[in-house]
């Protein structure tokens, strides 16, 4: 494929992460802050946010799979998937973690095992398109082209 | 740290448990041509700041040699740190905690605290408002919020400036260094744009200010080599 149709498609498939709610404009701020002097600043916040979001993920499963559910330590898990997902931008994960927090504070274990499922679900969707979107980009560069700026009207 | 580097840049003590937080807020404050310290625990942050439970109660018994006149005293803090900005919601010491404590210290309470929270809870921000805190940020913070910073930073400065005078009248003559540029003019227009228009008011902040610029700044002597 030559580079500016690699470069279209690139354009055309983080759109479509817009679109769909997978990211948001938060997503775009964080590639603002990325220039030559931190060519890597976004794969490298989004592949903490993947090894921190794994290890949440873990403990809240291991947590609502306990006889007694502690929704303190539930909301705190929560609450800090939350964070992180608004931090780089995957609002579709931030968006479950807020229902998810709900079904907490109501104590509704049913409530939060759907929630979790939600919220894993949101999470492996955010990770494989980011991956993608990684990948295009690292195809361009390998190609000898460079990476479209995203136009900041989401 | 030298004159000319903590002219250039200011130092910020960034405070969050959340590692992709940390290294957000740290691009964030070094793209404003901030130098940035980040810690994860505001205990960490005390320590980073010269503040143990033994000095202060160290302290009270020995007061130090030179009158505590300002946040950089020799004695506490190593390294100048010019604003802290934390997260409110940390395990163990909370942002809030840690606003209090940096407030309760007379050899800190000068630094300007800003406390960032993905809360938006009325209560929460005007709780550390009043405790002292120059700033609330919600979460995920932004550049924009960024230009937020600096007012705050240069009040500091001017303040620091007035109670270094009063030091500095006696040993005025041991110090003579060439006046500073921009940092100044932007201190001025920092001063003017903080007083109502009125021509008599800013006549006499001129006229109050014109002797600094004679002076040398606070920065060259009190920071450690």
């Amino acid at each position: 494929m030559e580079v500016g149709q690699m470069q279209r498609s690139l354009v055309d498939y983080t759109k479509s992460l817009f679109l769909e709610g997978v990211l948001d404009g938060q997503f775009l701020q964080l590639q603002q802050l990325q220039d030559e002097t931190n060519p890597d600043f976004v794969a490298e916040v989004v592949s903490l946010f993947f090894e921190d979001s794994q290890r949440l993920l873990n403990d809240l499963t291991r947590t609502l799979d306990q006889p007694n559910v502690d929704f303190k330590i539930v909301d705190a898990h929560v609450h800090q998937l939350k964070g992180s997902s608004s931090s780089i931008g995957a609002q579709r994960v931030k968006n479950s973690c807020i229902a998810f927090r709900n079904f907490c504070e109501a104590q509704n274990i049913e409530g939060c095992m759907r929630c979790l499922q939600q919220v894993k679900q949101e999470y492996f969707l955010a990770k494989n398109k980011l991956e993608t979107l990684f990948r295009l980009e690292q195809q361009i560069v390998a190609a000898g082209g460079s990476i479209p700026m995203m136009e900041l009207s989401f | 740290m030298g004159m000319a580097a903590a002219e250039s840049q200011f130092h910020v003590l960034a405070v969050d448990d959340s590692v992709i937080d940390r290294k957000l807020i740290e691009r964030l404050l070094k793209t404003s041509s901030y130098q940035v310290t980040t810690v994860d625990s505001g205990s960490k942050a005390l320590q980073f700041l010269g503040l143990y439970e033994e000095a202060e109660e160290d302290q009270q018994t020995n007061p130090p040699q030179t009158p505590c006149v300002s946040p950089t005293n020799n004695h506490h803090q190593e390294v100048e740190v010019n604003l802290v900005i934390t997260d409110y919601c940390m395990p163990g010491m909370t942002g809030y905690d840690l606003l209090k404590k940096i407030k309760e210290s007379s050899s800190l309470r000068n630094i300007p605290v800003v406390i960032m929270s993905s809360e938006n809870v009325p209560s929460r921000i005007s709780r550390c408002l009043e405790e002292g805190a120059e700033e609330f940020f919600l979460k995920p913070v932004r550049l924009s919020d960024l230009n937020r910073l600096k007012p705050h930073i240069m009040k500091t400065k001017i303040k620091d400036q007035q109670n270094l005078e009063k030091l500095e009248e006696s040993e005025e003559t041991q110090f003579q260094s060439p006046p500073p540029t921009l940092p100044l003019q932007e201190q001025q227009q920092q001063q003017q744009e903080q007083q109502p228009p009125s021509n008599n008011k800013r006549k006499a902040m001129e006229e109050g200010l014109s002797p600094d610029r004679t002076r040398p700044r606070y920065n060259g002597i009190a920071t450690p080599v």
